[in-house]
């Protein structure tokens, strides 16, 4: 993770069904750097994120990564994205072991140890071979967690990653945000948990609402 | 000088403006030519040597079918131009197109089993053309519903335009294998229309009630499509200043 | 990363949950015996009739029977969040679609395929057509499986996709179900049943060539809406 990465935005435009959810949003986005969507509900962070992500079609505007138009060259972009919306993407009858070897599998080759170090970090050792319907709502959500330490894309996104998480959870999941940050990557979250980071990296973007 | 007249085509508020200005003609044009080729054909044409009197269904029955035909190609075609380059005018038009092509095939399919009663003494047969035509009509109902389930507009418009592409390819397929099917299971099928050697005094009527109905379709396509360009453009200021106009 | 091996790991993925689910696996099969179990009753046990129907009613069963598996296709990934990761995975969205459509038929079609020549002989179809049976849906089901995914990504974001999976697909299966019953209608009555083959064949190469795009394309609008 030595290069530098950028991501910006310009000119974003997002109408859905006749209302606009935002319009001629510029942004950028370093490596280095921790920025949290910010607004009201219905400002369109959720819509602003998938946009970013390629989710999205309808929207006006260019996202350009490195100096490249996304939409040249996705599956370039999407090799450096790890992307967690609201659904955490866990199948509930996969045990969390099965569960990150085909979602991080989907990226890169992974042995058994890196995914039980993950599975360790977000406190679910012990659980490898439970299936997920036997979890927690909080649990289910850390196996997706458990993702951010077996990634090496760039960029995350994640909407709302707190979800479910209690607060020395919390805590634990922004360090791993600012070490992210740290090593070159870039965080672009939303999360309606106060963000008390003490990181010089971090910035936010509001998005105003109507 | 060519793609500024596609934009400029392809502009809602023009479209309006333009289309008001055409519509009392074509309206009158097309009342014009189906009153002429239906009264022509139904009361001043000979009667048909085999099939006496029965057979001047096909004034009906002819123009429906072919446009059921017309309209479903025209909307694939509409919704692949909107599909590629994202305009909006072309999905609103796609939704306008299927309930148009869906009622001329329903009347080409009813039309055509009024005329099976006395032609071939039942009231359906699975002759080739009707059961292509009764697949046609799923594949309409298809479209109409599947817009109809999608509640955000762009997001149907997509979805319809790919069902749509998906269909058209389809159709010649469908029709092939339809006609093999029947050639199979038939042998010699009963011709549903006298032999192409037509005389004059039937196909110069049949010919002006088909562009009557062609244009009767397009009169009522324009009417569909400036309701939809009105609902969809309410908020923008040329609508308002339209309504403001009105009231 | 090879795109390739992301090519496994849905296929792999895709099959284990099949496993994992075997009321699913087991489920459009027994739906395939039953609906050909209604013929016979609907229009009595005369062996003659059976004989002349049993072709279409073994294609119209399995018609039937994978349509019915086919809603399952994206729903649950879907709905879980799985689509989305799936769809922003470095290979592209067409291969992750075609790893899905090819482990839904090796868990549907292709037993579906196998079963079929017990039905055949409870119909009493003479052996001679049982060639004919199994060839057509070896070739058949995957084109119905390929057809039916784009109406279930079309229809995988919506509430009653069911019924409206149904209505927009099966006028699209009609070709394969004429091929299909020509060619074991030929067999029964001792003609040659290549040439309906052939045309199957034909049209599964145009299945797997535009279908994949068609897949894709309708995953992301629904996954957009």
């Amino acid at each position: 993770m030595s290069q530098l990465s950028s991501l910006s935005a310009s000119g974003l435009t997002c109408e859905r069904d006749e209302r606009t959810l935002f319009e001629s949003l510029d942004f950028t986005l370093s490596s280095g750097e921790v920025l949290q969507v910010a607004g009201p509900n219905g400002a369109g962070k959720t819509t602003l994120m998938r946009v970013i992500a390629g989710l999205a079609l309808d929207f006006h505007g260019d996202i350009v990564w490195n100096g490249q138009p996304v939409k040249d060259d996705r599956p370039g972009f999407q090799a450096s994205l790890l992307y967690m919306g609201h659904q955490p993407g866990v199948k509930s009858i996969m045990t969390p072991e099965e569960n990150l070897q085909w979602s991080m599998g989907l990226h890169r080759k992974l042995d058994k140890e890196e995914i039980w170090g993950a599975l360790k970090k977000v406190q679910l050792r012990g659980y490898e071979d439970v299936p997920c319907y036997q979890l927690s709502a909080g649990q289910n959500r850390r196996v997706a967690l458990a993702r951010l330490f077996l990634a090496r894309q760039k960029l995350w996104i994640l909407d709302e990653p707190f979800t479910a998480i209690d607060k020395a959870g919390i805590a634990e999941l922004e360090q791993t945000l600012v070490d992210h940050a740290r090593r070159g990557g870039m965080v672009m979250m939303t999360t309606h948990h106060e963000m008390d980071m003490d990181y010089s990296g971090f910035r936010q973007l509001v998005l105003g609402g109507e | 000088m060519k793609w500024t007249f596609f934009h400029r085509m392809s502009s809602p508020k023009w479209f309006y403006d333009f289309s008001g200005q055409c519509l009392p003609w074509v309206g009158l044009l097309a009342l014009a030519l189906v009153v002429t080729g239906l009264t022509w054909g139904l009361l001043f044409t000979p009667p048909d040597y085999l099939q006496g009197n029965s057979y001047r269904i096909i004034f009906l029955h002819v123009p429906s079918a072919s446009l059921a035909m017309t309209i479903y190609v025209g909307l694939a075609v509409t919704a692949a131009i909107g599909f590629v380059w994202k305009i909006k005018l072309a999905d609103m038009a796609v939704s306008c197109l299927a309930p148009i092509g869906a009622s001329f095939c329903a009347l080409a399919l009813i039309s055509g089993s009024i005329w099976g009663k006395p032609t071939w003494g039942t009231w359906w047969v699975w002759d080739a053309r009707l059961t292509s035509m009764l697949i046609l009509l799923f594949l309409y109902l298809g479209l109409i519903a599947l817009r109809e389930a999608i509640d955000s507009r762009e997001t149907a418009a997509r979805a319809c335009a790919i069902l749509a592409m998906v269909g058209v390819v389809n159709i010649p397929i469908i029709k092939f294998s339809v006609d093999w099917w029947n050639t199979l299971h038939q042998g010699a099928t009963i011709k549903i229309t006298t032999e192409s050697s037509m005389a004059m005094e039937m196909l110069i009527p049949l010919l002006i009630s088909i562009a009557g109905f062609y244009l009767f379709s397009l009169f009522v396509f324009l009417l569909r499509l400036r309701a939809e360009i009105i609902s969809r453009e309410q908020r923008t200021t040329w609508v308002k200043a339209l309504l403001g106009a009105h009231s | 990363m090879s795109v390739m091996s992301g090519f496994g790991v849905v296929l792999k993925r895709d099959l284990h949950l099949a496993f994992r689910n075997r009321g699913d696996l087991i489920n459009p099969l027994v739906f395939f015996m039953l609906v050909a179990t209604l013929f016979p009753l609907g229009v009595g046990p005369d062996p003659e009739t059976l004989m002349i129907m049993g072709g279409g009613v073994i294609w119209v069963s399995a018609l039937l029977s994978n349509l019915l598996a086919m809603d399952s296709l994206f729903r649950s990934d879907f709905e879980d969040g799985s689509l989305e990761q799936l769809m922003l995975a470095p290979q592209p969205l067409w291969m992750t679609a075609m790893a899905k459509v090819i482990s839904h038929w090796l868990v549907t079609g292709l037993p579906l395929t196998l079963l079929s020549p017990v039905l055949a002989i409870m119909f009493g179809l003479p052996s001679e057509a049982l060639p004919a049976i199994v060839a057509t849906l070896f070739l058949g089901t995957p084109l119905l499986s390929l057809i039916g995914a784009i109406g279930a990504g079309l229809t995988v974001g919506l509430r009653k996709g069911g019924i409206l999976l149904s209505l927009l697909t099966l006028p699209l299966y009609i070709p394969v179900l004429i091929l299909g019953t020509g060619a074991i209608d030929a067999a029964v009555s001792g003609m040659a049943w290549h040439g309906h083959l052939l045309w199957q064949g034909v049209l599964l190469v145009l299945g797997i060539t535009f279908a994949p795009l068609a897949i894709s394309a309708s995953l992301r609008i629904s996954v957009s809406g």
